[in-house]
């Protein structure tokens, strides 16, 4: 013990073989499998929009997406979609069902604070950061392509 | 549009790559998804989006990055049809949906539902 008390190198290689490593492998794979299984599930729903509903193919995405929010939106306030999304990692966060997890988790969250002042004010603490930058690269993206 | 295959193939990966970036970086979820739209919308103003939409259908356009490629998308063809006053009367046009479902399904979740735990 004495060792490694004098030298450094040697103490910081064992505090990081003992440091708990972030479960990485498994992350990975579940992220893949869910926000891969997510698009799927998609895709089907958009199939189904094209099929069964007449939605030219360039705009079924718009009642698909709409069909994800809502599911998500009651997985949420049935207190399921956490459960997921504890386990899924960036699998549930980065298809549109975290920006609407994010916005439904938040107006529940805050509605003890009332319905103007938490539900109303509050919905997007989360999603607003997301739109706000979108909105800004719209905005530069768009006049660069106008001037160009 | 997309088949299942590649629909998996590509929502996965983008969620992989998210993933790998929430793991091995200091970046927090929220950094992660603001840097997506942000991507999303710079392959949508290089035309480079569309393509992989082409691909992978829902596997493209269910990851936020699709949100920052219509919003340019929407700046960009109201732009093409009005001058430069489409790019503030266009953002929105293609992601009005998704916003609006948001809003209506938060306020009446919000309603119907308490938080749960």
């Amino acid at each position: 013990m004495k060792d490694l008390l004098k030298d450094p190198a040697a103490y910081q290689a064992l505090a990081n073989e003992k440091k708990p490593k972030p479960r990485l492998a498994k992350n990975l794979t579940m992220a893949f499998l869910v926000g891969g299984g997510i698009c799927t599930l998609g895709q089907l729903i958009q199939n189904i929009y094209i099929k069964f509903f007449n939605f030219p193919p360039e705009r079924a995405g718009d009642p698909t997406t709409t069909t994800v929010i809502f599911i998500s939106g009651l997985l949420t306030a049935l207190g399921v979609f956490d459960k997921i999304a504890r386990h899924a990692g960036a699998g549930t966060a980065v298809p549109v069902t975290g920006f609407a997890n994010s916005i439904v988790s938040a107006a529940l969250e805050f509605k003890r604070e009332g319905f103007v002042l938490g539900v109303g004010s509050k919905m997007f603490i989360l999603a607003g950061s997301v739109i706000v930058f979108g909105v800004v690269t719209a905005f530069v993206v768009g006049l660069i392509s106008a001037l160009l | 549009m997309g088949s299942y295959l590649t629909a998996f193939l590509v929502g996965g990966a983008i969620c992989l790559v998210a993933q790998l970036l929430f793991d091995l970086t200091p970046l927090t979820p929220a950094h992660v998804l603001v840097i997506f739209v942000v991507a999303g919308g710079v392959l949508g103003g290089l035309g480079l989006y569309d393509p992989l939409i082409k691909f992978a259908g829902a596997g493209a356009t269910l990851p936020i990055s699709s949100f920052g490629n219509a919003l340019v998308k929407g700046a960009m063809a109201e732009a093409a049809r009005s001058g430069p006053i489409g790019i503030l009367t266009g953002t929105f046009e293609l992601t009005s949906s998704g916003i609006t479902a948001s809003i209506i399904f938060g306020f009446f979740f919000a309603l119907l539902f308490n938080p749960k735990g």
